[in-house]
């Protein structure tokens, strides 16, 4: 009897060691949220509808950390440069004349040169400056924006329907994706239980693409290649006396999550309806980092679980907190209460000891 | 032939640890008849923003001598001199009075903060500025929370001109019309219409003045030495741990004055985002005026200013000149900053390599120079 209770205190113990504190206080506050959403007058198959659209929105740009958070090159607050191939692939892709399913497809082909050439001289940076990587990342993303405002402007696009309403010249802030990809993913074999009073919406299709890029992950992880990829990422020496070539793998891994983050973008927008542009990559990098983290990630170890943990999490954590709140004491902390998580998640990552040999 | 290779050798050596001055000079010598601004327009914009920044960069400047490179923690400091300042505002203590009594209420707020900052900072050494990075963002939501939420019904503030009225929460501008200028206009003088803040001046003068005697005090040896090579400090008797954070505990303190400074130039603030470029931009003059991410003197900080905000006046205008739309020269002086931290970053990082893998070698050579001898 004693024994099993001590057993079961060191189990606790150790489901707290694995899972990590903070995360369990997370995911008990989102399951304390989903108890208190009906009590305060909130239906809840909308708020799990909500939670699930807003995880097809960012699974994909969350996913893009797994390559470089594998390789060593710690978390990608670099993926501002995946989000601008993206976003040049979506803005190519309409300006050309495509609609419909077509443009999405399109986007994703034309994005795809632009983020393995974007990937690849990001990866020949990172190479340069081994352990360094995040805060020059850092900044290489928001000067890659700041420069990309200035090109938004100035690249001759023609369309009417991207092009500022009344000079003609540079794109808009934002424009709507109704006649072109908006919705492509997500209505493919939506569940949709409305007719039967039920407010719940299932995105399936997204879904399901988010399901094929994490299983092409997750096999991917288990190729010969992926797993020289973890081999460099928990000692870079070892894997160099393995034989393993060290700056091309890491090298692959970069150019890997710019691809998804570029993908990420667009999956992003197909759901959200609308394309942002100039500064709007500037921070979308720390949604994208605070989830892993949150999933049980941590700054040199990631797998595709922990994105998809921390998606449910953090999103639900987004879309639940305004609501029950509101509901609940009529102020709206939700956006405050997002910096403090977000933030606090990624400071609490940093400063835990699990530096991999460097 | 010797002298003129040296001589040779000692200019590329120049033009390579001062790169990003000349860039931002010749970018200046082009934007100047473009932009078609007055000398004089010109020269008492740049005086006046040197009186508003000077005192925030060199906050800057301990922690660098320490050895934990570029505090973008410093930004914990300006949030806790716009919290003095909100208060002094809600007890309508006005001119000088209120600038030195909100200092005086920045310096526990700020210690405090810079203690925290200071102490997880020593959990990850090697990695100080991007956990600074993220401490910004991660107080900035704890301040949030205070000044939004708390301040009203837990933290007392009455005033009806800066509490919104629905009972908590502060208006989105924080007036302080009562405080504008008023360290800026006291002795001021003019001369051919520029307008020098001389009290602003002495203040900076004091600082730089502190800096350099600091410098030759036991604890900035000390710091000199932590920021040498930590474990020869530690071997040396030195308490590493504590040095380091007394230094960003100043810095933070110092950035607290220097928003204040600031922010009594501007005459008012945003309550919540005030504080966010703040780090962005004085890192970013600081390295145009020549400094690295490990060396930074108080010439660095003025080059910068002056370089930095000639730049950042003139770019608009000369953006509009080239291209006809003012647009592009805003974002191009935004790419400017951000880029010149982007190759600040990558040089010091290149270098911390290459001296690692220097000494790698040094001590492989030494090592087979050992086994042949035995």
């Amino acid at each position: 009897m004693d024994k099993s209770e001590r057993l079961q205190q060191t189990r606790l113990s150790q489901l707290v060691n694995t899972f990590g504190l903070p995360r369990l206080i997370i995911a008990g506050f989102l399951l304390f949220l989903f108890i208190v959403a009906p009590i305060a007058g909130a239906d809840l198959p909308t708020q799990i509808t909500n939670v699930f659209n807003r995880f097809s929105w960012n699974a994909v740009l969350v996913l893009a950390m797994v390559p470089m958070v594998h390789s060593g090159c710690g978390l990608n607050f670099g993926i501002p440069l995946g989000i601008l191939a993206g976003l040049l692939g979506a803005t190519l892709s309409i300006e050309m004349g495509f609609t419909g399913a077509l443009s999405f497809v399109m986007a994703i082909l034309i994005s795809t040169p632009f983020a393995l050439l974007f990937g690849g001289g990001y990866g020949l940076l990172l190479n340069r400056i081994k352990g360094g990587e995040m805060m020059v990342a850092t900044y290489v993303g928001f000067s890659s924006v700041s420069f990309m405002c200035i090109m938004w402007l100035m690249i001759p696009y023609k369309n009417p329907s991207i092009v500022m309403a009344y000079t003609g010249v540079g794109l808009r802030n934002v424009f709507s994706l109704e006649n072109f990809y908006a919705n492509v993913l997500s209505d493919f074999l939506k569940i949709d239980l409305n007719p039967i009073g039920i407010n719940l919406v299932i995105p399936t299709g997204s879904l399901l693409f988010f399901a094929l890029l994490a299983f092409g992950m997750w096999a991917f992880l288990h190729t010969k290649t992926g797993t020289a990829m973890t081999a460099v990422g928990s000692n870079p020496t070892f894997a160099k006396a393995a034989g393993i070539n060290v700056d091309r793998i890491r090298m692959l891994s970069v150019i890997l999550s710019t691809w998804l983050g570029a993908v990420g973008i667009l999956i992003y927008q197909q759901g959200f309806g609308f394309v942002q542009l100039y500064t709007a990559p500037f921070y979308m990098a720390m949604p994208a980092v605070a989830a892993i983290l949150i999933g049980g990630a941590s700054v040199n170890k990631a797998s595709v679980g922990n994105v998809i943990v921390g998606t449910i999490l953090f999103q639900g954590l987004v879309t639940m907190t305004p609501t029950v709140m509101n509901a609940l004491i009529h102020i709206d902390i939700s956006e405050v209460v997002r910096i403090i998580v977000s933030n606090g998640m990624i400071v609490y990552a940093l400063t835990r000891k699990t530096e991999g040999g460097k | 032939m010797k002298m003129k290779k040296d001589l040779r050798g000692q200019t590329s050596n120049f033009l390579q640890n001062n790169l990003v001055p000349i860039m931002f000079i010749a970018i200046c010598i082009v934007c100047y008849p473009l932009a078609g601004f007055s000398p004089s327009y010109l020269i008492n914009e740049i005086v006046t923003r040197m009186g508003r920044n000077i005192f925030l960069i060199l906050s800057l400047l301990i922690p660098i001598m320490a050895g934990m490179g570029l505090n973008f923690g410093m930004t914990l400091g300006a949030m806790a001199g716009q919290i003095a300042l909100i208060f002094v505002t809600d007890w309508q203590i006005w001119g000088i009075p209120g600038v030195v009594l909100a200092m005086l209420l920045s310096i526990p707020l700020s210690a405090l903060m810079g203690l925290m900052c200071g102490k997880l900072m020593n959990m990850v050494k090697g990695r100080e500025m991007i956990l600074g990075y993220m401490m910004n963002y991660f107080v900035g939501g704890l301040y949030q929370l205070v000044v939004l939420y708390m301040m009203g019904p837990i933290i007392p503030i009455k005033h009806a001109s800066i509490r919104l009225p629905r009972g908590y929460g502060l208006r989105t501008t924080v007036n302080l019309t009562n405080l504008r200028q008023c360290l800026d206009n006291q002795f001021a003088i003019r001369v051919q219409g520029v307008k020098i803040p001389v009290l602003t001046f002495i203040i900076i003068g004091a600082l730089c003045l502190f800096i350099l005697w600091f410098r030759r005090t036991k604890l900035g040896q000390d710091m000199r030495a932590v920021g040498q090579d930590m474990e020869v400090a530690r071997a040396a008797g030195i308490k590493v741990e504590r040095t380091r954070i007394i230094a960003i505990i100043m810095s933070t303190v110092f950035a607290g004055f220097g928003q204040i400074i600031y922010l009594q130039n501007i005459g008012n603030f945003p309550t919540c985002t005030a504080h966010t470029q703040i780090g962005m931009f004085c890192i970013a003059a600081l390295l145009v005026g020549g400094a690295s991410v490990e060396k930074a003197s108080i010439g660095n900080v003025f080059l910068g200013v002056i370089l930095f905000h000639t730049m950042f006046i003139m770019a608009p205008r000369a953006g509009a000149a080239i291209t006809g739309n003012a647009m592009i020269g805003e974002y191009f002086r935004v790419f400017v900053s951000y880029g010149v931290i982007t190759l600040a970053l990558i040089m010091y990082e290149t270098k911390k390599r290459r001296a690692r893998s220097q000494g790698g070698a040094l001590l492989a050579l030494a090592q087979k120079e050992g086994g042949v001898q035995s």
